[in-house]
């Protein structure tokens, strides 16, 4: 059933028939959603509804079983999740995966492409090109980790810091590859008060930089104050597509999601 | 005295061979997480492979290519390598002790396969015909093995260099990151399959240059060259120096080497002559007591990795809670 259908030139992502099964099990079950350019979409559901296989399927990690996943409008199906992200797509992770025994800055540079150094004899012999990218590449990590406020923890170790500044750390990795859109696994989960309004802060700025993000989280009120429009799935199928306003009042999603009214 | 000086340069011409074969495994393990269990199998592929091409040629035998000797070596790092790459691309898709238990089992067919072609690895009885390079020149003398010495501590510092620059490099902080977190890598455009293999195959023919230098050292090598036991004191080495740190892996070998040969000789001096015939069977308990006993009380090894902020050159920077910079 659909509330909010309207034919969108400006889809940065469209999903057609997308259905992900392990062996009997159906996760996601005939997906067909568009993500606008430019939005803050927020993805809801009750646990088990198939969001993180859906979100997973976009991001190339499980591949759909059926139906086909397009990336401003180029199918990207089978395209392997590396792949995926040199063409402007980048994802943070529900428990966040930092390179634990690496530094905060390290993990963040890692994340350009192209570097001359990434490759074995690019290492050993282009030690004057590598100088001059790593100058580039360092001054740009400093300059998102101070963005993201992480620069004081630059040089930790980043299995050592805070659980929401890895989260904030994934996104500054995702931002050195400066995607189009970027797909956010729960970001508020688990994450103190104080940095969930940092983390919402900068997503909103970076949102009016132009970026498009597609977030899952389980915070109603997260969702409710600043994603548009809002996706909500229920046992693999997409049960509401619409505006936050929309999605208050909602009967369908509060029986499926809440089981209950929602408090306004 | 001069046995002791000339004990010393074997023993160091050793330790240092067997260094450069630590140091391949270090850029496997210590630098990407591979696990590889059969270290054997490219020291034994170097050795191998240096003595067939390098060596004179033998009545039915299909070696002895009598190559200019840095062929042969290059040859025989060339083969360890090719090794590598058929075995990497089969097994790389396994973790850890899968990929541990996978590369094992290579090592032990390639002894097996050793010891039964006899038309081109002289089988059980050894490679022979091989000549050391400079041998007219040299003798067979403490001049000789000085000379050695040194030309196998110039490819041990050469190596070094080598893999301080990889780790130092954003290659280094590639292989770190596909070692801590692959799905990670992979969400960051990285290639973790690509990248695994092509440190996997520079491990190994780092490794069979360590094998290379190890069969022209003795001009020989059979079957018993390339049993596990050597995989497990090499192993012995990285563990015990610290995975991840290059200076440590070396302080492990020369250490390890140390302490093998030590055992060895106070086995022998001191244990009844009834249990002379065990000494060696004491030795592998001893190797396998190291090695559990550092992965429990000190599984960083006596020189723990140094977390590095990447940049090349001098511009290396220990990283401390120094706060703003």
């Amino acid at each position: 059933m659909r509330f909010w259908v309207r034919p969108m030139d400006d889809a940065i992502l469209t999903l057609s028939g997308v259905s992900r099964t392990f062996g009997d099990f159906t996760a996601v079950d005939d997906v067909s959603v568009q993500i606008r350019e430019g939005s803050i979409t927020g993805l809801i559901g009750p646990n088990g509804a198939g969001k993180s296989t859906l979100f997973n399927v976009v991001a190339g990690e499980l591949s759909p079983t059926r139906g086909t996943v397009s990336l401003f409008g180029t199918d990207i199906s089978r395209l392997p999740p590396d792949r995926r992200f040199a063409i402007g797509l980048g994802r943070t992770f529900q428990i966040p995966r930092p390179f634990a025994r690496m530094s905060v800055l390290e993990n963040v540079m890692l994340a350009p492409l192209e570097q001359t150094g990434e490759t074995l004899l690019g290492a050993v012999f282009g030690r004057k090109r590598i100088r001059e990218q790593e100058q580039t590449i360092r001054k740009r990590a400093l300059e998102v980790l101070d963005f993201l406020t992480l620069r004081p923890v630059a040089d930790q170790p980043a299995g050592k810091i805070s659980g929401g500044q890895m989260k904030l750390l994934e996104l500054a990795r995702v931002l050195m590859g400066d995607p189009r859109l970027i797909l956010l696994d729960e970001p508020a989960a688990g994450v103190n008060p104080a940095l969930t309004e940092v983390l919402i802060e900068k997503i909103e700025e970076l949102n009016r930089g132009g970026k498009t993000f597609l977030i899952i989280e389980h915070d109603m009120d997260f969702v409710m104050r600043h994603c548009d429009p809002v996706i909500a799935m229920a046992e693999g199928k997409v049960v509401f597509e619409g505006t936050s306003a929309q999605a208050q009042f909602n009967p369908i999603l509060l029986d499926a999601y809440l089981g209950a009214p929602m408090d306004a | 005295m001069i046995g002791v000086v000339s004990y010393l340069v074997f023993f160091t011409t050793v330790a240092a061979i067997l260094g450069i074969a630590v140091l391949g495994l270090n850029l496997q393990w210590g630098n990407t997480g591979l696990f590889n269990g059969g270290v054997v199998a490219s020291f034994g592929a170097g050795a191998y492979g240096t003595l067939i091409l390098g060596g004179a040629p033998q009545d039915g035998q299909l070696g002895g290519f009598s190559l200019f000797y840095p062929l042969a070596l290059a040859g025989g790092m060339i083969a360890a390598g090719v090794l590598a790459w058929i075995v990497g691309k089969l097994t790389l898709r396994l973790r850890h002790d899968y990929l541990a238990i996978a590369t094992f089992g290579v090592a032990v067919a390639f002894e097996n396969v050793m010891r039964n072609a006899t038309g081109l690895t002289g089988g059980a009885q050894g490679i022979r015909g091989f000549e050391r390079p400079f041998r007219d020149m040299l003798g067979d003398g403490f001049t000789y093995n000085a000379v050695f010495l040194v030309f196998v501590l110039l490819i041990l510092v050469a190596v070094y260099v080598f893999l301080e620059r990889l780790t130092v490099s954003p290659f280094g902080r590639l292989l770190r990151a596909i070692r801590e977190d692959e799905t990670a890598a992979r969400s960051l455009g990285k290639a973790p399959d690509r990248v695994r293999l092509i440190s996997f195959v520079t491990g190994s023919v780092i490794i069979g240059l360590g094998g290379g230098l190890y069969g022209t050292f003795y001009a020989f090598v059979s079957p018993q060259d390339v049993l596990p036991i050597l995989t497990f004191q090499i192993w012995a080495m990285l563990i015990v120096g610290g995975a991840g740190n290059t200076r440590g892996a070396l302080a492990g070998a020369f250490l390890i080497w140390g302490a093998w040969t030590f055992s060895g000789w106070a086995l022998s001096r001191f244990a009844p002559i009834e249990a002379q015939l065990y000494t060696g069977s004491i030795q592998f308990v001893l190797i396998g007591l190291v090695i559990v006993g550092m992965l429990l009380w000190r599984p960083q090894g006596l020189f723990p990795e140094r977390l590095i902020v990447s940049q090349p050159g001098q511009n290396r920077e220990k990283t401390q809670a120094e706060g703003f910079t």
